[in-house]
């Protein structure tokens, strides 16, 4: 039942892939590591997220091509609020990184990824309908799964399980 | 790729093109699809699916229940494949407490995973046929599809809706009988499977309707984040059982079919050799199949037997513990994907050391696969629409969960 401590040292888990590379690239883009339960999050700097996933997705030794998903998490009342979730995954090499991006809860915007994954589309329209945060750059950021008129953001932690009515 | 970002609005002001309303309640949309066809004649000039009918929160509802008792929401997700759903959400909750499962429950699941399989397959192959106008298939796939709900319902007691799985092992031992079940319907399944190619691989009119339709490049699949057969009817290799496997598959042989040409004869002909793999996998599970228990040894999480809860008084006590207050998970998040019938099926859970989950995330592995649809459908005849829908194998229940 022993389940290791996360390891959060930029310098001991610097070999791994996905964080080499953006380490070579920018140093300032990586805000944070965490290794934990065999899976590896780095958090991102919110202004370069697009070129983040550019930039592994075409790195040539490893490239983390397939984009398995976008969510995010609303850490309500703490701040920055909201955490923007990738999770990314490399065909060729069967590896995972999760990206993160920390966002603050007053306005929550960050750039879409639409232009590196195509396939971000519906994710990202999905967080805007249940977590309202407003991506820039996307093609058609309507809401998704909920009516058009509805009012609130389902999935955030202020709003109730029930629903207002 | 700006070809794969799609322009969704329609303008019916220009009057050169006609818009039709296909669904929600249209029979080939397999739920409640509705899809926006922009036509010029029998061209279609852009598509645009509408989704969202079937949204119930389950993400949301699952936050305020214990984690135990989110395992009855997941089968309502992908109504076709419950025990594929109860198997991810199981695993990421393993994996958040750092349980160890004993070898007999790891190929029990595996048993149960590749029957649903096999279960959703028959149901997508008679649906996809009977779309594109083969309406024997459908009786014909129903009547093994009966036969698997049958032993369903043998090991939890129900057809569907099966919740057979619980964090740390397996509900029951399956009931006396089940295996030789099972053993028969192996036997008999691969020339059942013989039967279905006979009515459709050489069948010209078939191959007409399907071979060229809705074809979609191996790039642009990634790109647009399809998976399972979507994906490997294009010809990208991947298969998380074999390539990042979960729950025991590592001791499994199986070959990955794979497409090359991307259309929809393409991922048809994947999907029904992924019925004989399937197959074959239930057959070594049966062969090999370990003894010992079924459940981890961990009596703050796996509830006890009951001939313990009537003897002993701790058993009783873990017991009451577990049904009224839950059990705490460390803090921590992990992302556990598995291969369902779709594709990649992904749980997100995140914990924050509470006995209810702070966050649970399901990627949808029909999500992704629907983005692909304006790229196989766009410029193409308007009869093909039903046979690419058809052809991504979209189950509404997890696409708006």
């Amino acid at each position: 039942m022993a389940i290791p401590p996360p390891i959060t040292d930029i310098e001991e888990l610097k070999s791994h892939p996905a964080l080499a590379r953006l380490l070579e690239w920018s140093p300032a883009a990586v805000k944070a590591v965490k290794f934990d339960r065999d899976e590896m999050s780095i958090v991102i700097d919110r202004p370069v997220i697009r070129e983040t996933c550019a930039l592994l997705r075409d790195n040539p030794d490893f490239p983390f091509n397939y984009l398995s998903d976008v969510t995010c998490v609303d850490w309500s009342p703490s701040e920055p609020r909201f955490e923007v979730i990738y999770h990314l995954l490399s065909i060729p090499k069967e590896e995972r990184v999760r990206l993160k991006v920390r966002l603050e809860g007053a306005s929550p915007v960050i750039e879409s990824v639409t232009s590196v994954w195509p396939g971000a589309n519906y994710f990202e329209r999905e967080v805007f309908d249940l977590f309202g945060i407003r991506f820039t750059g996307h093609p058609y950021l309507r809401r998704l799964l909920m009516p058009e008129d509805w009012e609130g953001y389902p999935l955030r932690k202020d709003y109730p399980v029930e629903g207002y009515r | 790729m700006a070809h794969l970002t799609p322009t969704p609005v329609l303008d019916p002001a220009q009057d050169k093109t006609m818009i039709l309303n296909m669904g929600p309640q249209h029979p080939s949309t397999h739920g409640v699809l509705r899809v926006l066809l922009e036509i010029d004649g029998e061209n279609v000039v852009r598509i645009m699916p509408d989704i969202g009918f079937l949204h119930t929160g389950i993400e949301k509802t699952c936050e305020a229940k214990f984690y135990q008792q989110v395992v009855p929401l997941t089968d309502r997700i992908d109504y076709l494949c419950p025990l594929t759903n109860n198997l991810c959400y199981v695993l990421a909750v393993e994996k958040l407490l750092g349980l160890e499962l004993p070898p007999k429950a790891q190929w029990l699941r595996v048993l149960m995973n590749e029957l649903t399989r096999i279960n959703s397959h028959l149901v997508w192959l008679g649906t996809h046929a009977l779309d594109i106008g083969a309406m024997t298939v459908f009786l014909y796939c129903f009547r093994e599809r009966e036969d698997i709900l049958r032993m369903f319902e043998m090991v939890s007691g129900q057809r569907m809706m099966t919740s057979y799985f619980r964090i740390g092992g397996i509900a029951l031992e399956p009931p006396l009988g089940f295996f030789d079940r099972v053993r028969d319907f192996a036997s008999r399944f691969p020339s059942k499977v013989d039967e279905y190619e006979n009515l459709l691989t050489g069948n010209p009119i078939w191959g007409m309707r399907t071979k060229g339709v809705a074809r979609i490049t191996a790039e642009d699949a990634i790109a647009l984040g399809a998976s399972g057969p979507t994906l490997r009817g294009s010809g990208v290799d991947i298969d998380l059982r074999r390539d990042m496997p979960y729950s025991g598959y590592e001791n499994f042989k199986f070959k990955v079919p794979l497409g090359k040409e991307g259309d929809v004869f393409d991922r048809y002909l994947c999907r029904v050799q992924e019925l004989r793999e399937s197959i074959g996998i239930v057959q070594q599970a049966l062969d090999g199949m370990p003894e010992g228990p079924i459940k981890a040894d961990a009596p703050k999480v796996v509830l006890p037997d009951r001939e313990k809860m009537k003897t002993q008084m701790e058993a009783l006590i873990y017991h009451f513990k577990i049904i009224t207050e839950g059990f705490a998970v460390p803090a921590g998040e992990v992302y556990q994907a598995v291969e369902s019938p779709r594709g990649e099926m992904g749980y997100y859970v995140v914990s924050d050391g509470t006995a209810k989950p702070y966050r649970v995330h399901m990627r949808a592995a029909c999500l992704a696969n629907l983005q692909t649809l304006p790229t196989m459908c766009e410029g193409k005849l308007i009869a093909d629409v039903v046979a690419a829908i058809g052809s991504i194998d979209i189950v509404l229940g997890e696409i708006d969960r």
